[in-house]
This record gives structure tokens, C-alpha cells and sequence, in this order.
């Protein structure tokens, strides 16, 4: 029996995480005494800023939160404000707006896998170290991100805060030529991805079930990403409308993303929950290679993340084939008639549920709003997955195993940190 | 040719500057070969107090603990290059310094002590010397490359501040304002985006900062002449660099006329 030791962890700047974030572990009597994924990215109040600007620049200031998840604050936006004025969508700009997600989560989920994610699992200090050695995984997660940006620029003219996306449709409709060369580079990544599902599941990772809530959108009959209701794995199932009913932020003192709970507990969203909670809307050939590479759903082990993530770009790519196969020009964007009024919604960020509200004048002036991010809302089970996975893992490990299964739990969530920070807490302070 | 040492900082931002690195696909791994990437935290390497060549700045300054960082990351660096607009004027964090806005921290965070936060949004060169701004939001990774390229070679790359109107004609882009009549910043905006909004049939909002000799005067008489009320024409140059001096001032200057 090791003698209990007391362990005082600091990590001050956190590697491969989007933004910027520390880590806080103590350990006193064999026990966790604090374990604070510590937040500190100053807060940049889009918020506060949101407020007085015309309902047609939401898309581009909201874009400004996020460079890795633009599209999804996009997204988010332009569907709350549509439901808020009664826009009508027309089908060819619905599937035009799923084909710009499905580019988004490949080149945001191919970033994590390789860059972020795995060099955690293969034992080395990042991903440029690891191409030394695992060259071919390396250029082939490399060649899918830029496919994922590629279908974000032919979409939207840029990868990182694309401008084509505007409140009731786009601003013009991608070139046909364009088009046309995505999808032969988009059949070509197919078996790609298929290797990719096999090669994450048979990477070294660690077992460590734990009891989690799910949550995320769901849709009829599709796998969730513009729409659907909020689902958990415990029986919640809520209009997006209703949202706050259910889910409180509150702020920590080590924090500058507020921490979120439903019904007052933890829960988690992402890839691992959405693919949980969504198993049956697979398209069977996806369906058929989370079956080949014997991931077992739903999964209590949060490290089966990442493969969530290589199952979900196989989807996306499915998915995008299945759009352009069947793309038509969209209607040029459908006039807006701004009114007052007040409307929320939520979308499937790479990240997870990613819920906004807006309240417009009645010249669709923004009068609030209110963005509830995905890693605001998985901090608190972070935390919670950081006791439990240290704890399994034996605290009475040396500090560098340590904080080695510490870093590696908090880069599994895929944190971004910069999204997480400078939001709204329901208690205005106005002092 | 010797190996740079290099390093990428993030300051207050939405890390899509430092993406510029990160998307270049199979390229970033030629990049780290050809330069040495001492500290770049998100994509691995952590050593922020290590001397480099050149210091990638992304972000602006907005904390306390940010203008120290800065300071340091100076002194121990050779060249220092700002990317992007929040590092180049604040960027559009920066809209909270504007004089009718007012304390934005207290009306966020229920218990704001928490919240170290300067009362002005910065840019890093109204704290520390810049030797070289690149422009954009985001930078291009284009642009990073040949400042690299460049700074490698030991010279400073060209300064391009053309219009994005410029452009439009290279790429015989149908001119949105002319022809539909849409509020379009291209006149007086910096060019290096490729003109993407344009081509995409709406107006630019002005990602990329003033361009040279930026007319804003003629700039507001034309968005004027579109319709656009003062306090209308006013968000038009208060918004990615509110902080730029001549956005700044011509957004001013039609607040004035909202309020004369």
C-alpha cells in the first residue's frame, strides 16, 4: 500500500487547448482536496456588445467568438433571428447550411484528433513530433481539416469567419464549378475517414467508465446539427424555446466562463453525447464502420470522445455527399421584416449544443442576447471527470502521471476556451 | 539559411489568427521544418520565456496580467509582428471602448471582482513596439507564410494598403455598391482578403482595417447618399476596427451629426 502523499499540481499554461486555461490539483490524505480547471481568457462581452447593432451584422460580430466554430455561432444566430421574424427558409438554402456544418465539424474534429488530441494517446509532445513517426495518420488528418475548410471556403469565401451566411439565406450561392470539385475530393476522403474510425478506436486509450448525462439536440430523422429538440440520456426532452427553464449558469471564482448545470448537476455535450443519444439517425454505412471498429453504444468511457469525433466525419462526409448529389441553386436570401420579439435556438456546435437568444426592437435592432456555449457547459463535468479519472488512476501516482491523465482528460473534451468565456450570467448585475 | 526560432502568443482573441498556422494543412508540417517552433501553445509547444527571432502576436490587450506578458514577450524578442485585427487596433472586443459604453464587466458577471479586465481594450502597439502588422479578420495564412519567407530572408515584407476596390477590378468583380446599391466599406478598406465579400455579392464590412489614403469623409457622404441614417453609417466604421484612428474618428464625426 503506497503511503499517502499530498500532491500540489499547477499547470499554468495548458497545451493544446483553444484558448487559454491552467489546471489546479491538490491532494491531501489520499484524497482531492481542489481540482479547478482554472479559466482565465479575459472576456471579450459579445454580449453586451451585441446590443444596439442591426439584426443583419449578428452573423459577422458572432462569428468573431469562435475561429475554429464560426459557422456554429452563425448558425446558432441566423435560425434564433429567423424564428424571431418569421422568415421563411427554402430547402436548397437548409441543405446548403447543413453542407457548411458538415465542413465545419470535419475541419474543426480533424484539428482535434491530430493536432490536440492524439499525440496525448501515442506518448508524444505534440502533433509535429508525432509525424516522425505515425507520418501517413498525421497527412491524412492534415489532407481532411483542409477538405473541411475547403467546403467552408467554397461555401462561405473563407474558413475562419466565412461571409456569405446572412440572416434568412446566403448572400450568394456557391459556384457550380466549385461545387463540382468538392464532391470528387469528397468521395475520394470516404475511405480515408473509414480509416480513420478504425484508427482512433485502435489507439491506446484509457478505460475509465464513468456515469455521465448526455445531452444534445435530436432530430426526426436526421443526425442532429441545425435543428432538432434537447434530449438527455435521462428523459429530458425540451423545445429549444425552453431551454432556460432547465439549464443555470453560474459563475466560479476561478473562472471566467460561467459554469452551467441542468436540474443543478453536471452534464456533458459533444460529439460522445450527440453520437449516444443519436445512434439510430447513422446513416448505415457509418452505422456499419462504428460496428467494424467494436464501439460499443452508448459509451460511458468519456476517452471514446475522439472516436466519436472520427465516426462523426465519416457522417459529415457522408452527409455532404448526399447534399451535393442532390444541391440545387438556393433562392437569393429571403427578404427579412424585422418585428420586436424575442426567440431562442440552438444548434449542434463541433463542440456540442451551442444555444443562443436574441430580443430585437421593432426594427430588428438587438435589444439582448444571451449565448450559452458548449464548454461553459461542460466545465463542471470536466471538474467532476478530473476527480473521478485521477482517482481511478491511483493518486498516489508520481506528479508528472499526474498531470499527464489530467491534461489528457481536459483535451478530451476539445475545450474552447476563447468560446467559453464572456457570457452572460441571468443575474445582471447593473449596479 | 539559419532556422527562425519562432513563437505564436495568444492575447485576447478567438484564436482564428493563429488558425492561419493551423489550417495549412499538409503545409504546417513543411513550416516546422523550416522554422522552429518554440512556443506555440495550441498547437503543442510551451515556452513562452524563451528567447525567439520572431514573436507572432495574437489577440489584444485587455487585462493587467496581459500588458506584463506583452512586456516580456518584447524584450525577448528580435522582431515582433502583430496578426490580426485584435492585435493590430484592439479589434471588435475593442467596440467597449467607446465613449457611451459603459461598465460592461459589472453587467456581465454577476460578482465582476472575479474579472481582471483593463477598462480599455488595447492594441499591442499602444503598449509595445510593433516591428511589422499584418492585417486581417483573420490574417490570411498567405500572408503569415510571406512574412515568414521574408523575415527569414531579413527584410520586412511589402506593405500592401491598396483598396479592396482594387481588388474587385483585378478580379473583375461586379461592384455590389454601384450596382445594387449596397453599403459596401471596399473604398475604404484595406485589400489582402481577396475581396471574398464582394464576390459574394454583399458589401465589406471591413475586416482588414483602413486602407491607405482612406477617404472616409466621401466614404459617409456615399453611405449617406444610400440611405443610411448617421447612427446607421456611424456602425459601418465602428465595428472589426472600431479602434483605428480613422474608422474611429469618421464614425465619430457621424454620431455628431446624429446628435447635432
Amino acid at each position: 500500500m503506497a503511503e499517502s502523499r499530498s500532491v500540489s499540481l499547477r499547470v499554468p499554461v495548458l497545451a493544446r487547448v483553444e484558448g487559454e486555461g491552467a489546471l489546479e490539483l491538490d491532494v491531501r490524505d489520499g484524497r482531492i482536496a481542489h481540482v479547478a480547471l482554472r479559466i482565465f481568457e479575459p472576456p471579450r462581452l459579445f454580449e453586451k456588445l451585441l446590443e444596439g447593432r442591426a439584426f443583419d451584422e449578428v452573423p459577422d460580430i458572432v462569428a468573431r467568438i469562435c475561429g475554429i466554430c464560426p459557422v456554429a455561432y452563425q448558425m446558432s444566430a441566423v435560425h434564433a433571428l429567423e424564428r424571431l421574424f418569421g422568415t421563411p427558409i427554402d430547402p436548397a438554402t437548409r441543405a446548403l447550411r447543413r453542407l457548411l456544418y458538415c465542413g465545419e465539424w470535419i475541419e474543426s474534429h480533424a484539428l482535434h484528433i491530430h493536432l490536440l488530441a492524439a499525440p496525448d494517446f501515442l506518448g508524444f509532445r505534440d502533433a509535429i513530433a508525432m509525424a516522425k513517426s505515425h507520418p501517413q495518420a498525421v497527412a491524412r488528418g492534415l489532407a481532411l481539416q483542409a477538405l473541411g475548410n475547403d467546403i467552408l471556403r467554397t461555401l462561405g469565401g473563407r474558413s475562419v469567419h466565412p461571409v456569405s451566411v446572412r440572416v434568412g439565406g446566403f448572400s450568394r450561392a456557391p459556384d457550380p464549378a466549385a461545387l463540382e470539385m468538392l464532391r470528387a475530393r469528397i468521395e475520394a476522403a470516404l475511405p480515408e475517414a473509414e480509416t480513420l474510425v478504425a484508427w482512433t478506436a485502435a489507439l491506446p486509450l484509457p478505460h475509465d467508465d464513468q456515469d455521465f448525462c448526455c445531452v444534445a439536440l435530436r432530430h426526426p430523422d436526421e443526425y442532429p446539427m441545425n435543428e432538432g429538440r434537447i434530449v438527455s440520456d435521462r428523459g429530458l426532452d425540451l423545445d429549444v424555446g425552453s431551454f432556460e427553464t432547465r439549464f443555470r449558469e453560474t459563475q466560479v471564482s476561478h473562472s471566467t466562463a460561467l459554469h452551467a448545470a441542468l436540474d443543478g448537476a453536471p452534464y456533458l455535450v459533444g460529439p460522445l453525447a450527440r453520437l449516444n443519444l443519436n445512434i439510430d439517425r447513422l446513416p448505415p454505412p457509418v452505422a456499419a464502420a462504428v460496428d467494424r471498429a467494436g464501439l460499443r453504444l452508448p459509451s460511458r468511457n468519456m476517452f471514446h470522445s475522439v472516436i466519436a469525433r472520427a465516426v462523426e466525419i465519416l457522417l459529415a462526409l457522408h452527409e455532404a455527399r448526399r447534399l451535393l448529389a442532390d444541391c440545387t441553386a438556393p433562392d437569393p436570401a429571403a427578404l427579412v421584416t424585422p418585428r420586436a420579439g424575442s426567440a431562442a435556438w440552438a444548434t449542434e456546435a463541433p463542440r456540442g449544443l451551442l444555444w443562443h437568444r436574441y430580443e430585437t426592437d421593432p426594427a430588428g435592432t438587438i435589444a439582448s442576447a444571451r449565448i450559452v456555449p458548449p464548454t461553459s457547459q461542460n466545465q463542471a463535468r470536466i471538474e467532476r471527470d478530473l476527480s473521478e479519472s485521477l482517482t481511478a488512476l491511483g493518486l498516489d501516482r508520481d506528479d508528472e502521471a499526474l498531470r499527464l491523465r489530467a491534461e489528457t482528460v481536459i483535451r478530451n473534451y476539445d475545450p474552447c476556451i476563447s468560446c467559453a468565456t464572456h457570457f452572460l450570467t441571468l443575474k445582471v448585475n447593473r449596479a | 539559411m539559419t532556422r527562425l526560432r519562432v513563437a505564436v502568443h495568444k492575447f485576447t482573441s478567438c484564436d482564428g489568427c493563429q488558425l492561419a498556422l493551423l489550417n495549412l494543412g499538409p503545409t504546417l508540417l513543411a513550416v516546422a521544418e523550416r522554422f522552429e517552433l518554440v512556443h506555440f501553445a495550441e498547437a503543442g509547444p510551451v515556452d513562452p520565456e524563451a528567447p525567439v527571432d520572431v514573436a507572432l502576436i495574437e489577440g489584444s490587450i485587455s487585462t493587467p496580467d496581459e500588458e506584463e506578458r506583452i512586456r516580456r514577450i518584447r524584450a525577448g524578442a528580435r522582431r515582433l509582428v502583430a496578426i490580426g485585427a485584435c492585435a493590430n487596433t484592439g479589434g471588435i472586443q475593442a467596440l467597449r471602448n467607446l465613449p457611451h459604453e459603459d461598465d460592461w464587466v459589472g453587467a456581465i458577471y454577476a460578482s465582476p471582482q472575479h474579472v481582471e479586465s483593463l477598462k480599455q481594450v488595447r492594441a499591442i502597439s499602444d503598449v509595445v513596439k510593433v516591428d511589422l502588422e499584418l492585417w486581417g479578420c483573420p490574417v490570411t495564412g498567405a500572408q503569415v507564410l510571406a512574412a515568414l519567407g521574408a523575415l527569414a530572408a531579413g527584410v520586412l515584407p511589402e506593405d500592401e494598403a491598396d483598396k479592396v476596390c482594387l481588388e474587385c477590378k483585378r478580379t473583375q468583380t461586379v461592384c455590389v455598391m454601384v450596382t445594387r446599391q449596397v453599403p459596401c466599406m471596399g473604398p475604404v478598406t484595406r485589400t489582402g482578403c481577396g475581396a471574398i465579400c464582394p464576390r459574394f455579392g454583399r458589401d465589406c464590412y471591413g475586416c482588414f482595417g483602413p486602407a491607405e489614403a482612406a477617404n472616409t469623409d466621401a466614404m459617409s457622404r456615399r453611405l449617406a447618399g444610400l440611405g443610411l441614417p448617421p447612427r446607421a453609417v456611424a456602425r459601418r466604421f465602428h465595428f472589426i476596427h472600431s479602434a483605428a484612428p480613422v474608422f474611429a474618428a469618421a464614425g465619430e464625426t457621424a454620431l455628431e451629426r446624429d446628435h447635432g
